[in-house]
């Protein structure tokens, strides 16, 4: 049986197709979750895609984070079910609580809309379990606020336990340590700025994101055979 | 009793601004010197009926605890007067 990744849309989402599109080249069965609906039903990964949720009024992912959705999500993500956020998904991940640290404008006030290396710095998560470590991968950005900030005490634990999985090779925006991604303790949430599901074939330039993606299939996978 | 609110967002002391070291590069190309310490929040106005101030006040605190400001990085100046009339 096919894995199944609920992607979540809010009003102002616009990256969820991608998401789509990625998951379900690769064998996935993916369905929309609306924002408003208490439950993330029987999926076995949860992505939270780009865009502007609810026209990032307040803060990127303020108003999302009390959508009604983002309360299964959370429960979904208690229970060790494999959850990314990517770009504003990394936001709302973070306003909610489900990932330390917050997202701020990006350094040099520009919007940035272009293709970063990144490195995998781990592959102890749910997005880089099949990844190779140490790999540089050709990966789209596309934000405003991306620059990764966070206390020194989290920044101390994220490091000691080997949470930033992804780091930028050239730091686009300012992120502190130059991250990109990181996970949560469980491993299984993890947050990153850069768009892997755009860079899943060589069409648009580069398939290295499929790594990743392919990584969050196995890490849901497995939820499925052991759940 | 109505209370008028201003909630005064900033970012922590610590934290970079970029929005705020953009403004302090371009004021001394307009002939603006000596400007210095830029920092560039938002500001919320609203009103709220509560009992009292005190209690107005503590709702206020805790809506910026949990909704107006993110306390990772921003932190909030309140202000709260009672309205007249």
């Amino acid at each position: 049986m096919s894995v199944r990744v609920g992607v979540v849309l809010f009003p102002g989402s616009n990256c969820e197709q991608d998401v789509i599109e990625a998951v379900s080249a690769l064998g996935a069965e993916a369905s929309l979750l609306w924002h408003g609906d208490d439950s993330v039903g029987d999926v076995d990964a949860v992505v939270v895609p780009g865009g502007f949720a609810h026209g990032d009024y307040l803060r990127p992912g303020a108003i999302a984070r009390f959508s009604p959705v983002m309360s299964a999500v959370a429960k979904f993500a208690g229970d060790g079910g494999p959850v990314v956020g990517i770009c504003n998904g990394f936001q709302v991940l973070t306003e909610a609580g489900l990932l330390p640290g917050a997202l701020q404008k990006n350094q040099g006030l520009k919007f940035l809309c272009t293709t970063v290396e990144v490195r995998v710095e781990s592959t102890d998560s749910a997005l880089t379990c099949a990844a190779t470590a140490g790999a540089v991968l050709r990966v789209p950005i596309n934000h405003f606020e991306g620059n990764y900030t966070c206390s020194p005490d989290t920044l101390a634990e994220l490091r000691a336990d080997d949470r930033i999985v992804l780091r930028y090779v050239t730091n686009p925006n300012g992120a502190l340590d130059d991250i990109a991604g990181i996970c949560n303790e469980g491993r299984n949430v993890v947050g990153l700025m850069p768009h892997p599901e755009r860079a899943c074939n060589d069409l648009l330039g580069s398939s290295d994101g499929l790594a990743l993606v392919t990584s969050l299939l196995v890490a849901a996978g497995a939820v499925n055979q052991t759940g | 009793m109505k209370f008028s609110v201003v909630v005064e967002v900033q970012l922590r002391a610590g934290v970079a601004d970029p929005q705020g070291a953009t403004i302090e590069r371009s004021l001394p190309h307009l002939g603006f010197d000596g400007v210095s310490e830029v920092r560039v929040g938002k500001c919320i106005r609203f009103v709220v009926d509560a009992a009292d101030e005190a209690t107005a006040a503590r709702e206020v605190d805790d809506m910026c605890a949990r909704f107006l400001t993110n306390p990772v990085i921003e932190d909030a100046v309140v202000r709260v007067e009672a309205l007249v009339g």
